[in-house]
Parts: structure tokens; C-alpha cells; sequence
């Protein structure tokens, strides 16, 4: 399967579409450059694990190694509260999103906007669209996706990918951002 | 009686308080006698007319833009690459593009509506006659037209006083469609008023339409007890001969039934429909039965089941020519608008029609009078089914399971599913004659079919869902109570109070299609959720259909366990897509029976009561069409919020409030004249939800208005809050932002919301007489 083809076959933007993640490092770099990152979780990861553990362990992970508050959508909030993690904040993707459009907005802490966006686990199509959004409107955020498949509308994002190699980058990922 | 016409000269006065159109209007026998109300400012608003109340709420409710191209092609010059800042050659930018596009949905909307209406009219009134007087509930509806005599500023009172407003209609969707011609309109803000103008010339379209039928036709007139009808593909008699009726314009279908009852047949053929025309088939003879909604098209035609198919206009699959030829069915198309390519037969006669279709010769047929229509399709189904005998284009089970031992698992069908359902991997199962994984697609699954047109070992994957659920397609058994369109005035006068006041917590509406992101049940769940707690719940349209296909623990469908009244608890089916104007209505009700508000040609006053008072939300949680698309345009105007489900982002943009910014939201205080904090309520005008979970809390929280008493605002706080802790877990973050008073806090939640308080340094506020209008103000103070 094309690694760089909107997995939804006809949700084909234009012009201007994301670079691949193709190793962790990339990533990593991305988030380490960042000044003020910021990660957009959806219901859709509690369908996934990585190598064996439940992905949103393994976001958890993440977000505490990196320092990135996690902005929980919808009833994914629960998922978080049963293993007492707390997210930075539940917003709808939708709202979260539209304030990163602002350049006013402070973030939830009231301290500095954000400048990179991570986003994984909403529909396919409702997260393309949302990333459209900030493709267009918010050109002081970089976004990039943990998402097993190709997201074009973000700056970065996993090619579509089997999940065990993608589970595999994840992991990578996080191991990294340990050193 | 000759046809009216509208003939008004306007001369407009624009004062400090307000614009004022002077009006002189003739229109045969309308309100001259009949309404002494004296005219409001605006009666047939133009483009510009309602601008300023448009720009009030979108200041409030500004677009977050998402768009599905970073192209236009609409001219051209095109392609244009719009991505970021850069501009078409037209000097067009991307905000102003995703408007227009909005723009040019609601317009198609809104054609749509009326071009249906006018069709309609013109065949009611052929049949009944212009002075045929409009009736949609006797002495128990007294406001028979509130949107008609909200906007136009007439009281209809025949089917011939229809015809002008549909005139002044077709006049306004002309104009703003002219206005998406490349180089025309250039600010994204005057687009979206102009789509909020669309919605609500939409909504005239669509009352005219349904108040014509129910007069004309005598469906149910606003009657809390009509009928229950079978719903399901279960509940078709599969050995009699099987008509299959699609679409949304209802006389064809109204001439199939009185052909089979003049001849006594109705005992021996079935009747069947969906889609729209399904509902009002109900309203016209509750015998007939609703196969399911717009995405029943495809499972139910490839059973075999229909000997007939009458399709007239709107969401109808554009290639059930095909479908029907598969199965050996022939197609009567009714419409001007829907052809097919096939031959126009009108005006042949009955027989030699017949004759074309029973002996295969003609598999299809125009013909565009609907009584030839009813006596044709009738016939054609009772010769018809003993030579068809239900053929079938399901595989059968072993059939089944050799289709998908040819899968090669190149994952294209579920790349194009719009629900990224797991497909392949059913597929892959079933080769191993495992079908649980495609009988659990059944429930999820759209019925477009396009995983079938990616596959390029042609297997006909949703048949194999289909086939592989035929269990669940016997028991869908379900029923529903047949649209009862227009509520009565008693019932506005006694929930009114109750609704304002905040008692009643809101009137949450399920309408619109049926692109569900997990199917129909989740419509249903939340229907029943709201019912149980006391809202007033409204459906229409394929969600009417949703919310009955599903049982409770006891068994009972959501019309079985609920009233049909327009009352706290009540779930109230309106009826096909036109009557969701009568949910408007019973909004413009509530301000002008209930509140006394001045409602002809007012529009802006009452709007702003609907707007401040009112706490009504839509719910489109399967929105697909451009219909949709206006019917939501014309709620955001009266400030109606709309949720829908995930894939109504594609609608380019959402109208969403900023609750942090608390300069947003300032209101007129009507008793002093101050400009006072009233609160982030609704915070939302279009919102997409993610999940079903994340829709009802949001839908709690947009019942709220910033005229909510205490006791009204701590009923809904306790709602709101209670769906929070089910299903997102915890207090919600932004209780402190919604509890004004000490008194709007729910008694239960005492303890745990003041801590929440006192975190947020909560302070007290009034509660205002709220109004976004300086005119409404009692006192003179404001400059
Ligand atoms: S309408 Fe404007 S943006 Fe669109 S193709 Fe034409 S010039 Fe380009
Ligand atoms: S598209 Fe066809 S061949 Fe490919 S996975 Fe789907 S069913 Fe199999
Ligand atoms: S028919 Fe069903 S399974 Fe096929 S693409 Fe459409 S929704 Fe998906």
C-alpha cells in the first residue's frame, strides 16, 4: 500500500501534504524543537496496542517523559481517569482545535501559545478535516500524528503502516525521548 | 379562483430603532380581514434585510474553517491553490471560498426544499383547489404558519395564498445563488449571512410544503396519537406482490394507495417505502410500512423483496435503474427532476405501459402523472410478482464464502468506507466460514457501496454484509409513530412557561440523515436518554426512523415507551424532512402564543427571544445532504444551536463560540439598558461531536440560555453534570463559568460543585433580562 496516500482513498487535499515520520528520530527531533507541544487524544486509541501494551499507556508515557500535556476528547477522559492520569485538560477536539487557530490564546495554562499539535485516535475523517483546519488557519502550529495511517493535511505523520511497524516507531518514539 | 400573486411596493424607512418596511401588499385574499396584527419591520426580508441580527451572532460565533480542498476549480481560471494566505485568481481567499461553498450547499438546500414544495403545491391545488383551506389542526392550531407569518408577514389561509410565498422564495434562492458567481460576494462574514438567509428561506419552503399535504391530504393534524406504524425490513410481507416507494415527494405514492383502495386491494399488496416519502406514505394510510431510512436502499433492493420501485425525487441512489434491473424489477421515475435517462411515457397509455414492463422490454419509465403512476405500479406489482418470485442479487451463504476466498486483502474497500470499517479482515474471516465479523459490520455499515466500487476482484462486499446478517435484517421489527406534523397552540401555551423558565430542561430535535458514524442505534440511545430526562425530544426524517429501530430491556421501541405529545418526556415524530419546520414553529411559538411576542414580519425580536430563551438544540447526527445543510442554516438564524456527528466537519466549517472570552458574551440587560455578562450560553452554534458520548453532553449544555432561571439553570446544571460524570467522567471544567447563583446550583451536586467554585475564584453575577437588541430595552438608557 502507497505510504504516503490519504488512507481514505479519496480525501485527497491539494498541494501541500505531510512529510513522513519514516523513523522515530524524526519525530523525536520535532518534539524536542518544540517549544510548547501539545497532544490531541481521541476515543479511537483504545482500540490499539502497542507490543502488547494498551496505547494509551504508552501516550501516558509519552506525555510525562516529554512534558506534553494531553488534551483528552470526549470519552476517552475515562480511559485516562482509570489509570489515574489526569489529562491537562477535556476539550472536544473541535474546540481545542479551533483555539489553536487563535494566536492570541495562551494555552490552557495561560502562559504562551502552543507550536506543535500531536494528534491521534479521532476518526479518520473528522481528524483530516480538523488538520485541514490548522494546515490553513493556524500557521504558527506545526502538527504532526501518531496514527497508524497517512494523515496529509498534518506537517508530519506515519505512513500508512502495518501495525506492527508502526507499533514499533511508537515505541521508538518514546524510548528515545527517555535518553 | 385564478392564481394570487404578490404584489407589494416597499418603501423602507430605516429609523434608530429600527428598518422599517413599509408594505403594501396585496395577495388575494390573505390577512387583509383576516389578521389585525399590525406589520412588523421586515416582512419579505431581502439579502440585507436581517444582515445586522446576522452579524450580532456571528460575532459571537465565529466560523473554524476546515476546509475539504485546499483547491477551487469553480471557474476557469481554476485550479486556484487557496492553501494558507494565498488568494484565486479572483482574489478570493480560503475563508471566503469555505464560506461560499456553505453558501452554495444551503442554496442547493434550499432549491431543493422549494422546487419539492412548489411541485407539491401545484399538484395539491390542481387536485384540491386553490381556495382548499389550510388545516394543519383544527381548532387546536390557531398560528397555522408561524414561519410563513414570521418572515412574510402573511397569514395564509388557502392553498392558493401559498403560491406568493413560494414566489418570493424562488426569488431569493435565485438571488443568492447569483451571489457564489465567481467575483461576486468577496467577505466571509456576509456569506455566511447570506447562508443563514438560505436556511431561513428554507424553512418557509419546507412549511409550505408540509402544511399544504397535511391539509390537502389529510395526514395527522398535530395529533399526539397518531398511529403507529411497522418499521423494519422485517415487517414486509414478503409473499405478497411488493411496491417499494422512495424519495420525498409523496404524490405518487398517495395515488398507489387510493388505486389499491378504490379496487379493494390493499389486503393483497404491500406498500412499502424509504426515505421520506416512506413517512409521509404513514401520515397518508398508516398500513403502508417504512423499510428503513436513505441507507436501506441497496440491502433492501438486492433482496428481491420489491416487484416495483416508484422513486420520485431527492437521495435516491442515481443508479437504482441498475439495482432495479438486477433483480428483475421495473423503475417508474416521477419526477422532472430525476429522469434516469429513461423514456417518457405519460402519455401512453395504461396498458400499453404495463405490457412494456411485464414482458421486460421496457425496464424503466418516466411518466410524470402521478395517478397514471398509482394505477400502473400496482398492477405492474401484482403481474410482476409470481414471474419475478423475489428474485434475489444476495450470494447465498456458499456463495458468500467463495467470494471472499478471491479477496487478496489489498485493504482498498476499507479505505473507502466513510466509517473505516474493518472490512478486509471480516472478509478474511468469512473465506474461512466464520461470518460473525461481517454480520457485526451490518449495524455500522452506510449502504453506499463503495467498498464494492474499490474492489478490484469485484466482489460485491456489501451483499456479502448483507447476506451474512439476514438473521438481523428478519428482525428488524420495529414501528414508529407516524408524523403528526405541526404542534397545537394549547401545548405551546402549557410547556411554554415550563421551557422558558427552564423547567423543562429543553427540546432537543433528532433530524436529518442517516451518515451515522456507528449506525442507527446511538440515534435511538440518545433519543431515549433525553425522554428520560424529562426534555421534550422531536425527530424527523431518517432519525425518526433511527430512534425506532431499537428496543429497550422491556422490548419497546421509543414511540411505545414515550408519549407522542409536545411535552416534557414526549418524543414527538413531526414527520418527513419538510415538517421539520414545524420544530422551528414551535420554537417562533413559544415567543409569539406562549410570550406574546409581535410576530408578523418581527423577525428579529423573535429571534432574539428564541435565542435568549428558548433552549432548543438540533441534532443532525447523521447530516449528509445539502438539505441538511440549509434546514441547519435556518435554526442558527432563529439561534438555534446544531450538533452533528463527526463526518458533518466535511460541512467546511463550525459557528462556535470562544467560552473563555468573556467579552463575547454580553447581552442587553431589557430592564436597565446595561450591557451585562449573560454567560457563555449556548456556547456553540454548529458543532461536530466526536462521539456519541461527547454529543449528548454538549447537547445538555447548549439547552442553556442566558434567561434561565435559577431553578431552570440547576435543572439543566444537574443534567449536564450527571452526563458529564457517565460519560466523560468528573465534573465538567467549565461548571463555574454556567452557575451564576448560589440558587443555580443543583441541590444534589451541592457539595462538590462549591469546592469546583471555590477553585475557580467564582464570583456571583445577575441574571439578566437578556437581549442582543438595544431596541428591546424597557428603559431608554441606551444611547
Ligand atoms: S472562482 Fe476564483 S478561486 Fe475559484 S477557480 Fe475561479 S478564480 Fe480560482
Ligand atoms: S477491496 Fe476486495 S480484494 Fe481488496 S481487501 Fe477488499 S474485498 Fe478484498
Ligand atoms: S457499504 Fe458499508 S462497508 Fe461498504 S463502504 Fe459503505 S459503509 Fe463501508
Amino acid at each position: 500500500m502507497p505510504m504516503n496516500e490519504s488512507w481514505q482513498t479519496a480525501e485527497i487535499p491539494g498541494p501541500k501534504k505531510a512529510s513522513l515520520i519514516m523513523k522515530p528520530d524524526i519525530a523525536d527531533a520535532m518534539i524536542r524543537r518544540a517549544k510548547r507541544p501539545i497532544m490531541i487524544v481521541g476515543h479511537g486509541i483504545i482500540e490499539y496496542d502497542v507490543e502488547g501494551r494498551p496505547l494509551i499507556d504508552c501516550l501516558i508515557d509519552l506525555s510525562r517523559k516529554a512534558k506534553i500535556p494531553i488534551v483528552s476528547s470526549a470519552s476517552t477522559n475515562k480511559e485516562f481517569l482509570a489509570r489515574e492520569f489526569e489529562p491537562a485538560a477535556i476539550m472536544s477536539a473541535i474546540d481545542i482545535s479551533y483555539r489553536l487557530t487563535d494566536p492570541e490564546w495562551k494555552g490552557l495554562d495561560g502562559k504562551e501559545s502552543y507550536d506543535l499539535a500531536i494528534f491521534v485516535g479521532l476518526p479518520y475523517s473528522m481528524e483530516w478535516t480538523i488538520l485541514s483546519g490548522l494546515k490553513h488557519f493556524a500557521p504558527g502550529v506545526k502538527t504532526m500524528t501518531f496514527d497508524c495511517v497517512y494523515q496529509p493535511n498534518a506537517s508530519w505523520s506515519f505512513p500508512n503502516s502495518t501495525i506492527k511497524d508502526w507499533a514499533a516507531s511508537l515505541k521508538g518514539i518514546v524510548e528515545n525521548l527517555e535518553d | 379562483m385564478g392564481r394570487k400573486s404578490v404584489n407589494f411596493s416597499i418603501k423602507e424607512i430605516n429609523t434608530d430603532l429600527a428598518r422599517f418596511r413599509d408594505l403594501n401588499i396585496t395577495i388575494g385574499a390573505i390577512t387583509r380581514e383576516q389578521w389585525d396584527e399590525p406589520m412588523g419591520p421586515t416582512p419579505f426580508p431581502s439579502l440585507t434585510t436581517l444582515r445586522p441580527w446576522d452579524q450580532r451572532l456571528l460575532k459571537r460565533y465565529k466560523p473554524f474553517y476546515l476546509p475539504f480542498c485546499d483547491l477551487c476549480c469553480m471557474c476557469t481560471y481554476g485550479k486556484c491553490d487557496l492553501t494558507g494566505s494565498k488568494k484565486g485568481a479572483c482574489g478570493i481567499s480560503m475563508s471566503a471560498q469555505q464560506s461560499r461553498t456553505v453558501l452554495l450547499s444551503a442554496c442547493i438546500g434550499a432549491a431543493t426544499h422549494i422546487s419539492h414544495s412548489r411541485d407539491l403545491l401545484t399538484h395539491l391545488i390542481a387536485a384540491s383547489g386553490r381556495d382548499c383551506p389550510i388545516n394543519v389542526g383544527g381548532t387546536g392550531v390557531e398560528v397555522e404558519a408561524p414561519i410563513t407569518r414570521l418572515v412574510c408577514g402573511i397569514k395564509p389561509i388557502t392553498l392558493g395564498d401559498l403560491e406568493p410565498v413560494l414566489d418570493y422564495c424562488e426569488n431569493q434562492v435565485t438571488q443568492l445563488l447569483a451571489v457564489t458567481h465567481t467575483g461576486q460576494e468577496g467577505n466571509n462574514l456576509d456569506f455566511e449571512s447570506k447562508v443563514f438567509h438560505a436556511g431561513m428561506i428554507d424553512h418557509v419552503g419546507m412549511e409550505v410544503a408540509d402544511i399544504a399535504q397535511v391539509s390537502a391530504l389529510g395526514f395527522p393534524k398535530a395529533d399526539a396519537e397518531a398511529p403507529l406504524v411497522d418499521l423494519g425490513l422485517g415487517t414486509v410481507d414478503t409473499k405478497k406482490p411488493v411496491i417499494l416507494v422512495i424519495g420525498h415527494n409523496v404524490p405518487p405514492a398517495t395515488e398507489i394507495i387510493d388505486y389499491l383502495k378504490e379496487n379493494d386491494l390493499f389486503p393483497e399488496v404491500e406498500v412499502t417505502g424509504i426515505c421520506c416519502t416512506a413517512l409521509d406514505i404513514t401520515r397518508y394510510s398508516p398500513k403502508a410500512k417504512i423499510v428503513g431510512p436513505i441507507s436501506w436502499q441497496l440491502r433492501y433492493i438486492r433482496s428481491g423483496v420489491p416487484d416495483v420501485i416508484v422513486i420520485d425525487e431527492q437521495c435516491i441512489r442515481t443508479d437504482t435503474l441498475f439495482e432495479a434491473a438486477r433483480i428483475n424489477t421495473p423503475l417508474i421515475a416521477t419526477s422532472e427532476k430525476n429522469c434516469l435517462g429513461l423514456p417518457d411515457l405519460t402519455h401512453e397509455p395504461v396498458e400499453s405501459i404495463i405490457s412494456g414492463f411485464v414482458t421486460g422490454t421496457v425496464p424503466g419509465a418516466l411518466i410524470l402523472d402521478p395517478e397514471k403512476v398509482g394505477e400502473v405500479a400496482v398492477r405492474v406489482a401484482i403481474a410482476m410478482a409470481p414471474q419475478r418470485k423475489k428474485h434475489s442479487a444476495l450470494p447465498t451463504k456458499h456463495q458468500l464464502t467463495e467470494w471472499a476466498k478471491k479477496c487478496t486483502q489489498c485493504m482498498l474497500c476499507r479505505r473507502a468506507c466513510p466509517n473505516d470499517l474493518p472490512v478486509a479482515q471480516a472478509i478474511r474471516l468469512a473465506a474461512s466460514g466464520n461470518l460473525s465479523g461481517l454480520d457485526e459490520l451490518y449495524d455500522d455499515c452506510l449502504g453506499c457501496g463503495r467498498c464494492e466500487s474499490a474492489c478490484k476482484q469485484k466482489i460485491p462486499v456489501h451483499s456479502l454484509i448483507v447476506t451474512a446478517a439476514d438473521k438481523k435484517t428478519r428482525e428488524e421489527t420495529f414501528c414508529l409513530r407516524s408524523g403528526r406534523g405541526a404542534i397545537q397552540d394549547t401545548e405551546i401555551r402549557k410547556v411554554g412557561g415550563p421551557i422558558v423558565l427552564g423547567e423543562i430542561p429543553g427540546i432537543v430535535a433528532f433530524v436529518g440523515c442517516a451518515n451515522y458514524p456507528k449506525g442507527s442505534r446511538e440515534v435511538a440511545e440518545m433519543c431515549m436518554e433525553f425522554a428520560r430526562r424529562r426534555y421534550i425530544v422531536c425527530t424527523s426524517g431518517c432519525s425518526a426512523m433511527s430512534a425506532g429501530m431499537y428496543r429497550d430491556e422491556e422490548g419497546k421501541t421509543a414511540y411505545e415507551r414515550y408519549s407522542g405529545a409536545f411535552e416534557a418526556g414526549g418524543i414527538v415524530n413531526v414527520g418527513s424532512c419538510v415538517a421539520n419546520a414545524h420544530i422551528a414553529g414551535a420554537a417562533i411559538k413559544i415567543a409569539s402564543v406562549f410570550a406574546k411576542r409581535p410576530l408578523r414580519g418581527n423577525y428579529e425580536e423573535i429571534a432574539d427571544y428564541v435565542y435568549n430563551r428558548v433552549g432548543a438544540v438540533g441534532v443532525a447526527w447523521g447530516a449528509m445532504s445539502q438539505k441538511a445543510a440549509a434546514i441547519a442554516a435556518g435554526f442558527w438564524r432563529l439561534g438555534i444551536p446544531v450538533v452533528v456527528g463527526p463526518h458533518g466537519t466535511k460541512y467546511r466549517r463550525m459557528l462556535l463560540g470562544r467560552a473563555d472570552k468573556e467579552a463575547d458574551w454580553l447581552v442587553y440587560d431589557a430592564r436597565t439598558g446595561e450591557q451585562v455578562n449573560g454567560g457563555p450560553v449556548p456556547e456553540h452554534l454548529f458543532f461536530a461531536a466526536e462521539t456519541k458520548e461527547e454529543a449528548m453532553v454538549m447537547i445538555a449544555k447548549l439547552t442553556m440560555r442566558p434567561n434561565d432561571t435559577s431553578k431552570g439553570r440547576a435543572n439543566k446544571l444537574a443534567n449536564y453534570i450527571d452526563l458529564h460524570k457517565r460519560l466523560i467522567g468528573g465534573i465538567p471544567p467549565d461548571v463555574y463559568r454556567l452557575v451564576r447563583t448560589p440558587a443555580d446550583i443543583p441541590l444534589t451536586m451541592k457539595d462538590e460543585i462549591q469546592v469546583h467554585l471555590a477553585e475557580h475564584d467564582w464570583k456571583e453575577a445577575t441574571i439578566p433580562d437578556p437581549t442582543l437588541l438595544s431596541r428591546m430595552v424597557h428603559s431608554r438608557k441606551v444611547a
